[in-house]
């Protein structure tokens, strides 16, 4: 049986939107497939060396479970973002979910291939420097042609 | 049942259970058993799928305890 192929384009940055393509990745690496992750746009924060930007805001997400209702006009009020993110952070840990840190490490390590898109690089003035080592650095038609030969082809 | 190796994954969510059973297994040899613990329920259906995709046999799957136990056989 030939070894299955998944290839992600990971596009979000949040701290909700970070988790599918990592634990998708390191799941799938765990059965012995052959993954790739594209990260652009927004995604490129997933690869930086410090993650503890990574923020869940509590605007605009209506499908976010709130211990209390919450309208928008308290939301939006300072610090809101903050606690929002701290309270999932924790919630998270209680719970046993790994850090996104741990959860980026085990695919790599798992030989999943981190790809940082180099148009986004360009665009957001974002240096080399800023993202983790091991990766690399590439375009859409890089992409294609491993996501062109997958079994699993996913957009988060 | 006879084991080599234990795993323990209590307290951990998905994805951990599989992929550090992954690593659990790697460094164990051909034919060996590894006795892992799990109090993710997800982790039932997902052991035996583990099973499945890599060829590692799944001896048994149980609940003891309030937890779920599994044996896996490297393949």
């Amino acid at each position: 049986m030939a070894v299955k192929k998944m290839a992600i384009i990971a596009t979000k940055g949040a701290l909700d939107m970070a988790y599918p393509p990592l634990i998708l990745a390191s799941t799938a690496a765990a059965l012995g497939w052959e993954v790739q992750i594209f990260f652009t746009f927004y995604g490129l924060q997933l690869l930086r060396k410090d993650l503890s930007g990574i923020a869940i805001s509590p605007i605009g997400n209506p499908a976010m479970p709130m211990p209390v209702p919450m309208p928008v006009v308290v939301a939006m009020l300072p610090g809101m973002e903050a606690m929002a993110t701290s309270m999932m952070k924790a919630k998270m840990k209680k719970k046993g979910v790994a850090s996104l840190t741990e959860l980026r490490d085990l695919c790599q390590e798992a030989e999943v291939k981190f790809i940082a898109c180099q148009m986004t690089v360009d665009l957001f003035d974002f240096e080399k420097s800023d993202f983790i080592d091991g990766i690399e650095y590439g375009g859409a038609a890089t992409f294609m042609k491993f996501a062109g030969e997958t079994d699993v082809c996913l957009f988060i | 049942m006879e084991f080599d190796k234990v795993f323990d994954a209590s307290g951990l969510a998905c994805p951990l259970p599989i992929v550090k059973t992954k690593k659990a297994l790697s460094d164990m040899t051909s034919g060996q058993v590894l006795r892992v613990v799990s109090t993710d329920s997800g982790s039932v259906s997902d052991m035996a799928a583990f099973a499945e995709q890599t060829g590692n046999a799944l001896l048994s799957s149980a609940e003891e305890g309030g937890k779920y136990v599994f044996f896996l056989k490297k393949a």
